[in-house]
């Protein structure tokens, strides 16, 4: 089963905090989504494997773009 | 000779003999220091907490006259807090700044930037309770507006000499809202409530809603509340700059330059009505008392407003983005941000809370537009 983890808001994605491959925890800090001027943590949704990484650092994304798929 | 040397040196003493005798502008001097302490070290809005404690210190300075007629900062006061000019300007750059996006993408926040002005109204009958006059009391109540520039627009206007009071408070308070909001956010909701996700809809607004947007709100508020057009009018005019997209030039210098210069002599002015005669009063304290007050009752206020929305929605919206629907922008819908993902971490409050935000940016100044018609209306306004 794979978990893909969306945008909730617009903004741009300022770090990435894992690689492909790394094991991570739920709620667990993965990205850094930078919206309105403000960095938002976002946080992995399950524990899991991350299995791909969708966008780069310095990327403007729009709600509901997956950034990242957990397994 | 040596007479005329020894008063000549006198009075290089003169002022310090003036201070010796008057405790009011040693305690003036040291409130001063301590507004400037918070400003440099403390990092707490050091734009205008910089330029109104050194104004308040050269006020207290005895015998230095600046406050006096033609006096430094007096002519500045003159040209600019005495005419209002100062807050309408600021309040270009405010309006150059926001972007109305969120709000227009979802309408149902504007509700709220209605509902965190409550608290305005609120404590105006309380100010009214303490035995101030009409005119003081809307002056005071604005302070929950949460709003700077619209506080020191209707106190210079009508109860000038409480304006130290009122703007030391609108201001010290709206760099404490991420202290005084979120344990009232806590108090007034339950854990169910404050996990609430709420999913961000991104409605797409189109450039010709941005554009219309300033012009039906001025028109129309300008309609409802003529009193307060030229601080609805002043904001509109920098966000229909901002959205037009064709004067980057003057959005710029509206933003930067100008808001600049104007905060600079803006805070200077505040810190000049700060003289001990005229702040050293129990007035003062109740003044910022109550402006505490005013900002509790504007969340708690939003609060229960969405805690309405809340039921009529069948639970699909978390009542901590009520706190937002107050002036303190973007600060106030960071802190819901902040709160919300406290209690869950799949919790992205920030856009709904900008949308409130927003909307409070635009009522408050409602809200004070409207009192100043209703004044009007009542005759206690000419």
């Amino acid at each position: 089963m794979s978990d893909e983890v969306l945008a909730p808001m617009p903004g741009k994605i300022t770090k990435i905090l894992v690689k492909p491959g790394d094991d991570v925890l739920e709620d667990e800090e993965v990205l850094v989504l930078e919206a309105m001027k403000m960095d938002n943590p976002i946080f992995a949704p399950s524990n899991g494997k991350v299995k791909e990484i969708r966008v780069k650092e310095g990327e403007e994304v729009d709600v509901d773009h997956v950034l990242l798929v957990i397994e | 000779m040596l007479e005329a040397i020894l008063n000549g040196l006198g009075g290089l003493v003169a002022g310090f003999q003036a201070l010796a005798l008057d405790w009011r502008s040693i305690i003036m001097l040291v409130i001063g220091g301590i507004l400037l302490y918070l400003g440099i070290k403390k990092d707490c809005e050091p734009l205008l907490l910089v330029p109104i404690g050194f104004g308040c210190i050269l006020v207290n300075v005895p015998l230095s006259d600046l406050m006096a007629k033609e006096g430094f900062l007096r002519v500045i006061y003159d040209a600019g807090v005495d005419t209002e000019l100062f807050p309408l300007l600021i309040f270009i750059g405010i309006g150059a700044m926001t972007d109305f996006g969120p709000v227009l993408a979802q309408p149902s926040t504007f509700l709220l930037g209605a509902a965190g002005q409550f608290g305005i109204f609120l404590t105006l009958l309380m100010a009214l309770f303490f035995g101030f006059t009409k005119l003081e009391a809307v002056s005071i109540g604005i302070i929950g507006a949460c709003d700077g520039p619209t506080a020191i627009y209707v106190t210079s206007k009508y109860a000038p000499h409480l304006l130290g009071a009122v703007s030391v408070a609108a201001y010290s308070y709206m760099a404490l809202v991420p202290v005084i909001q979120p344990p009232i956010m806590r108090a007034m909701t339950t854990q169910a409530e404050r996990a609430t996700v709420m999913k961000y809809k991104a409605r797409p607004v189109s450039k010709t809603t941005k554009i219309l947007f300033p012009l039906v709100i001025t028109i129309l508020g300008g309609l409802i509340a003529p009193k307060g057009l030229p601080l609805l009018g002043s904001l509109m005019l920098g966000n229909l700059m901002r959205e037009s997209g064709v004067v980057s030039r003057l959005t710029k210098a509206s933003e930067n330059e100008i808001a600049n210069v104007v905060t600079l002599f803006l805070g200077l002015c505040i810190g000049a009505t700060m003289s001990g005669a005229a702040f050293l009063k129990p007035q003062t304290l109740i003044v910022l008392g109550l402006g505490f007050v005013a900002i509790c009752l504007d969340t708690v206020c939003g609060i229960l407003f969405a805690k309405g929305m809340r039921v009529l929605s069948g639970g699909k919206i978390n009542p901590l983005i009520g706190a937002a629907g107050i002036s303190a922008f973007p600060m106030a819908a960071r802190v819901v941000q902040r709160e919300g993902i406290k209690y869950n971490k799949k919790s992205y409050l920030l856009m709904h809370a900008m949308g409130a935000n927003a909307g409070g940016q635009v009522g408050s100044v409602i809200a004070a537009a409207v009192m100043l018609s209703v004044l009007a209306g009542m005759g206690i306004i000419s």
